[in-house]
């Protein structure tokens, strides 16, 4: 009897000890398709951080590019990223926030709405460069509007809008149902109902999602150089009110610019090795740019999310 | 409780009555020509085994049925004593909401404030004196028997309250309102014996303000707080009557069957 039972015990021991060196192998494989991801990343940051710390002092931030490497610097980039970055979000997120509400809460589900969505989840995967042909072609040529800040916030705002309209329906889709038929058998209509619980309750998820559209955003160089962002700005956008005339309130839209991704860039494409450390210091600054811009969104996340359960 | 002692009741005023009413899912007939009065300022119990339609009877009440595409009436739901027909197509669901109120099953209190959870009825109402809100706030707290257990913390946000406690504060929220109507959509099913047992109480304690129609699994529930009861089965209204009827002497055999256990 005792035989018997432990000869089955060795039999099962022997199938675990078998079934867990195929655990062992995977967690191993797995391991290294990570390492394969984080140690590439890891070695391309430091070698970027080694080269152009040296050149990140105030003068770099404050100063415009020069034929001189010694003595350019990044701000008319980062002034333009900053500025293009703002008509971005103008743009795309009340437009995008609208749509998707108008297209998770008030269209009626039928053939043409599914039409729509899955044409929405496909121009996120549009490669830029197509919208910087159409910005060209529309924002420059039909509108007018010149290769301006407002062209580039625009062109960017429309790259991201499908990322802000699927991440909104994602948000307003995790709000449970029970909470909308409660706030409805208050009596609220449905433009309440969005306004004093939908949008409040997914705004976390809005938020980060918008935070990580605009980090993509930021980094986008293709559709700008399509547009015809100039590589070589030594003025900076006009203030409104000041200068001699005044400028307008909204002059600075219109005005000429670069950015971060161009700027490195151009600086990437000459000769001289001075530049290349140029080149890294900035792209070292574009890459904290993107990197706040995360911890942000998850510092939000975080801070939103805590309060909200059901 | 000396019998010579006992005064002869009132007899009960009509607040409401379905008359032939269908309800379809689709195609689906999930409701067949019910026709049923709700008293007055009494409790009327709805009760069935699962899939019955009572769920889908009370949530006529409120038009709840508007939200979701496909759905249909026939028929209609009477309000007295002005005999709005709730379900006719002229008749907003808004204006009908805001006479019938609702509690669901499972606790749905919104992630904001107790105090904001409660006024939340008379925000979509337009009203904004603070001091009216507040006076509406512990008046139906104290309602929903809530009122000690929250009152010196208003302001924290509801969803950390328990569960009965959410269910309270999603009663007080309806009755914040003042609503001609309120639905109970098995409001206990969720909680534990002890929180069951103060729901019950604040619903015997609230139908002096407001007519009450529940649905729910619970048969001894049913017997405990409610004055009428309406049996159903597959869509079908089978019986109604007082409670003491129903549960003593029913009159049909199926009501006996359920009742006694034998089914369902």
């Amino acid at each position: 009897m005792s035989a018997a039972v432990s000869s089955r015990t060795q039999t099962l021991r022997a199938m675990i000890r078998s079934h867990k060196r195929w655990d062992a192998a995977f967690g191993v494989l797995g391991l290294l398709a990570m390492m394969v991801g984080v140690l590439t990343l890891a070695a391309l940051f430091t070698n970027m951080a080694v080269d152009g710390i040296p050149r990140l002092t105030g003068d770099f931030f404050t100063s415009f590019p020069s034929r001189r490497a010694g003595q350019a610097g990044i701000l008319s980039a980062w002034v333009g990223s900053v500025l293009v970055m703002i008509v971005t979000a103008l743009f795309a997120v009340p437009v995008g926030i609208a749509g998707a509400v108008y297209l998770e809460e008030y269209a009626k589900k039928n053939w043409f709405t599914d039409v729509i969505e899955i044409n929405i989840t496909n121009l996120a995967g549009v490669p830029s460069i197509v919208y910087g042909l159409l910005a060209l072609g529309l924002f420059v040529y039909v509108f007018g509007l010149g290769q301006s800040i407002l062209t580039a916030g625009l062109t960017l705002g429309l790259l991201i809008l499908p990322i802000v309209i699927v991440t909104t329906r994602e948000s307003l889709r995790a709000i449970p149902q029970h909470v909308r038929e409660g706030a409805y058998a208050c009596g609220a209509t449905q433009w309440q109902v969005v306004r004093d619980h939908l949008l409040p309750y997914g705004t976390p998820g809005i938020l980060t999602g918008v935070i990580i559209a605009l980090s993509r955003a930021i980094g986008e160089t293709a559709p700008i150089i399509t547009i015809g962002a100039l590589t070589f700005i030594a003025f900076l956008p006009p203030v409104p009110f000041a200068g001699d005339p005044p400028a307008g309130p909204f002059d600075w839209l219109f005005s000429p610019f670069t950015v971060m991704p161009i700027q490195i860039f151009n600086w990437t494409s000459r000769p001289d090795p001075a530049f290349h450390q140029n080149a890294a210091a900035a792209s070292f600054v574009l890459v904290f740019m993107t990197l706040g811009m995360n911890a942000v969104a998850i510092w939000l996340r975080y801070r939103l999310r805590k309060n909200i359960k059901w | 409780m000396t019998a010579t002692l006992t005064l002869p009741e009132r007899p009960p005023t009509l607040k409401a009555e379905s008359k032939n009413l269908d309800f379809y899912y689709g195609s689906f007939r999930a409701l067949k020509s019910v026709t049923m009065p709700v008293y007055e300022h009494k409790v009327t119990a709805l009760i069935g085994p699962s899939g019955c339609g009572k769920s889908t009877y009370l949530r006529c009440y409120n038009r709840m049925h508007d939200l979701y595409p496909g759905n249909r009436y026939e028929g209609s739901i009477d309000l007295h004593p002005d005999q709005v027909n709730v379900l006719h197509p002229s008749v907003d669901p808004i204006e009908v909401r805001m006479r019938v109120s609702m509690v669901f099953q499972k606790p749905n209190p919104f992630p904001k404030s107790i105090f904001e959870n409660v006024v939340y009825g008379l925000r979509v109402r337009g009203e904004k004196s603070r001091s009216f809100l507040e006076d509406k706030v512990e008046s139906a707290l104290k309602d929903a028997a809530l009122w000690d257990e929250v009152k010196d913390r208003l302001d924290e946000v509801a969803v950390n309250l328990s569960g009965g406690q959410q269910q309270r504060l999603c009663i007080a929220r309806s009755l914040a309102t003042d609503p001609e109507i309120l639905l109970f959509d098995e409001p206990t099913s969720a909680l534990d014996p002890i929180a069951t047992g103060s729901i019950e109480e604040l619903i015997s304690a609230i139908k002096n303000q407001v007519t009450i129609l529940i649905v729910t699994h619970n048969m001894q529930q049913a017997a405990r707080v409610s004055d009428f009861v309406a049996y159903m089965y597959l869509g079908e209204l089978i019986e109604f009557g007082e409670t003491r009827e129903i549960f003593m002497k029913p009159k049909r055999r199926e009501t006996e069957d359920y009742i006694t256990g034998r089914f369902g």
